[in-house]
């Protein structure tokens, strides 16, 4: 392996030595960018004609809802390269992706809720997004349980990687099954490729900027969650190894 | 092969071996509803369908840990693992033994628990076609879940969680088809995506649930 | 048909516990492991029987020639001593119980269900079963314990006639077996050393 591939960083030490690097900058980043995209869709933003000032926990919610797919994304491919090349790194990181996944699909949802209840005219509805998100919701808590309730590091690892590509398969599956269940009220997706299907550009700009807020602090955070667990697994490494004298 | 699921099944109606207690269960969930909802029929009528797939998808969980559990713990499965069979074909065997013992019971006493709920006439057919369809699923999940769990101690909540939100897909199409037979609509796309889950995780999720299994039992 | 363990390394949660061992076991030739309890002897079987891959090494023998036992015997205690038999035999691919029935004594309590032996009897029928599976390498972990005297000769004749078919076995145990032919390997000169500051890439420390 040449020493400047990718999987260098598969091993612990050089992951912290470089992720304690960059770290305090994607912090510095995440903090402004998130900053300066709230208060610029909050206060500079003008009213939707039809939804009024509700619209801006788009600034919220569209960004938590985006990160909450992704850190799974995330893990997906995380889950992945521990199964096929066993970089513990790897397997830990998905570890701790985990929960900020968790969150953020929290976040989505309770902002979803709050957006809800002005549009709709009620906190809930098994509108097709909302109960995906739910749906995807179960599927965070099950595999965060799973690492949780087994004692052997690496044994957790192989299983929780491939509840993660079987979950992926059938959350997919869950996706597609709730839409021909309930066609539902929610508006179409904010951002596509399609510029013309956008929302205005006025809307746009400060998204985009919360977007990119979102993404440095889920990598902040996941930064910081791996680095405790790959302390937390070499102390529990240590201390197997006093116990073996 | 056949020799395991013989004694699987052997094992399942000997003294203590959860035969009927699955059928148990769905009865009494059959009989709370009612108390739970009030007793209109018509009300019953529109949500029977519906309860009848919850309940047979509860009653199929609630068995789901006995797959390998008992085999778990005496020690047959190290056994087995050395055995010439393939992990796949143990795990799959395992599953068509709890789809007989706990899935096909559920299936044809349904339109007995359909009358208790005062399902409509058109429902029956479509209801016990989708559950025909849909518990063999039911139970190849829930042997991928059981043997996630299987070294665990106090695993059976966790295999809830980690199953339910996996039942979802089959749960939908299975309970829209009977929903819409019930109420004398076409159900012929919710049965083919019931058909096309059932046989996809027929074909696919044993691979799976060997190499969970396999990993347990280092 | 030898059985060829060479360099084997394994593992139990994750610590290195043997390291380097090698050992050949030829048809007709039994092999006793000895060692303090958690020197890993147990993890040397089931890793030697497959059931968990091994750090280093490699162990070489032929397609299904391995019949491994543990320290429970896979009894179904609702099936009868002979259906507990028959169902090992027919997933071996074998028919005839009853030459495994008569070695361990068991005629008298074919018919009783497996639940209503006592500890020793139940071992004995766990015994049994190595000879239903027709294999030719046993891996046998602890295969006296619970049984009295009797039995306990019963196992060596059970095993020493087993070697004169040309079946080989590899034994852990801490009793004397009465096998003066088997071959003794004390596992303690290939305990693992403490892991070293080089292995903190893949291992954590």
């Amino acid at each position: 392996m040449s020493a400047n591939s990718i999987w260098e960083y598969a091993n612990p030490k050089k992951f912290i030595q470089t992720t304690d690097r960059v770290l305090p900058w994607i912090s510095v980043l995440a903090v402004v960018s998130l900053v300066v995209g709230l208060i610029w869709g909050f206060f500079f933003t003008p009213d939707d004609y039809r939804q009024g000032s509700t619209v801006k926990i788009i600034y919220l919610h569209v960004p938590s809802a985006l990160m909450a797919i992704n850190a799974w994304l995330m893990m997906l491919v995380a889950s992945l390269v521990w199964i096929v090349r066993r970089h513990h790194v790897s397997a830990l990181a998905a570890r701790a992706a985990a929960p900020v996944g968790a969150m953020m699909t929290v976040i989505a949802l309770a902002t979803g809720a709050i957006w809800g209840q002005p549009m709709w005219g009620t906190w809930w509805a098994w509108d097709p997004r909302l109960t995906s998100f739910l749906i995807l919701f179960l599927f965070y808590l099950g595999y965060i349980a799973l690492w949780e309730a087994i004692e052997n590091d690496d044994t957790a690892a192989d299983l929780t990687s491939i509840l993660c590509l079987v979950g992926s398969v059938f959350a997919l599956l869950s996706r597609y099954a709730v839409n021909f269940w309930n066609q539902g009220l929610h508006q179409g997706a904010s951002l596509s490729l399609d510029k013309e299907e956008n929302v205005a550009d006025v809307f746009y700009y400060p998204l985009l900027v919360c977007i990119a807020g979102f993404v440095l602090l889920f990598i902040a955070l996941v930064f910081l969650r791996t680095q405790t667990e790959i302390r937390a697994r070499r102390m529990r490494a240590l201390l197997a190894r006093e116990r073996m004298g | 092969m056949i020799a395991l699921l013989i004694r699987d099944l052997r094992l399942a109606m000997r003294a203590g071996g959860g035969f009927g207690l699955g059928l148990a269960f769905f009865l009494i969930v059959v009989t709370l509803v009612p108390f739970g909802v009030g007793p209109q029929s018509e009300l019953l009528a529109r949500i029977a369908s519906g309860i009848l797939w919850l309940g047979a998808l509860l009653a199929c969980l609630l068995s789901l840990d006995r797959i390998f559990a008992l085999d778990w713990e005496d020690g047959s499965l190290d056994l087995l693992a050395t055995a010439p069979l393939p992990m796949e074909a143990v795990v799959s065997v395992k599953a068509l033994a709890h789809w007989l013992t706990t899935g096909l019971p559920l299936v044809l006493s349904t339109p007995l628990f359909g009358l208790l709920l005062s399902l409509p006439q058109a429902g029956y057919g479509p209801l016990v076609l989708s559950l025909m369809l849909g518990t063999p699923a039911l139970s190849v999940i829930g042997t991928f879940g059981a043997a996630l769990t299987v070294g665990l101690k106090r695993g059976g909540l966790l295999l809830s969680l980690l199953v339910l939100p996996l039942y979802v897909p089959t749960l939908i199409f299975g309970a829209e088809m009977a929903r819409r037979g019930a109420e004398g609509l076409t159900y012929s796309t919710p049965l083919l995506m019931l058909a096309g889950i059932t046989c996809g995780t027929i074909a696919l999720l044993p691979f799976a649930s060997a190499a969970v299994l396999k990993v347990n039992l280092r | 048909m030898s059985l060829n363990v060479s360099d084997l390394t394994i593992a139990r949660g994750g610590i290195k516990v043997l390291e380097a061992v090698s050992f050949v076991l030829d048809p007709g030739r039994a092999l006793v492991l000895r060692g303090p309890n958690g020197i890993g002897k147990t993890t040397l079987l089931r890793t030697v029987a497959g059931l968990q891959p091994p750090l280093a090494g490699s162990v070489a023998a032929e397609a299904d020639s391995l019949v491994y036992s543990g320290h429970s015997d896979g009894i179904k205690a609702t099936l009868t001593v002979t259906e507990n038999l028959d169902f090992w035999a027919s997933v071996f691919g074998q028919n005839d119980i009853a030459p495994a029935i008569a070695a361990f004594q068991l005629e008298r309590l074919s018919t009783r269900p497996a639940g209503a032996l006592s500890a020793g009897q139940k071992r004995r029928l766990g015994l049994a079963r190595l000879l239903v599976t027709g294999r030719p390498i046993w891996v046998l972990d602890e295969p006296t314990v619970s049984l009295d005297t009797d039995a306990v000769a019963m196992f060596a004749d059970a095993v020493r006639s087993h070697l004169a078919q040309g079946g080989s076995a590899l034994i852990a145990t801490h009793i004397d077996l009465g096998l003066p032919e088997a071959q003794i390997l004390d596992v303690g000169p290939f305990r693992a050393r403490a892991m070293e500051a080089d292995d903190f890439d893949e291992a954590f420390l």
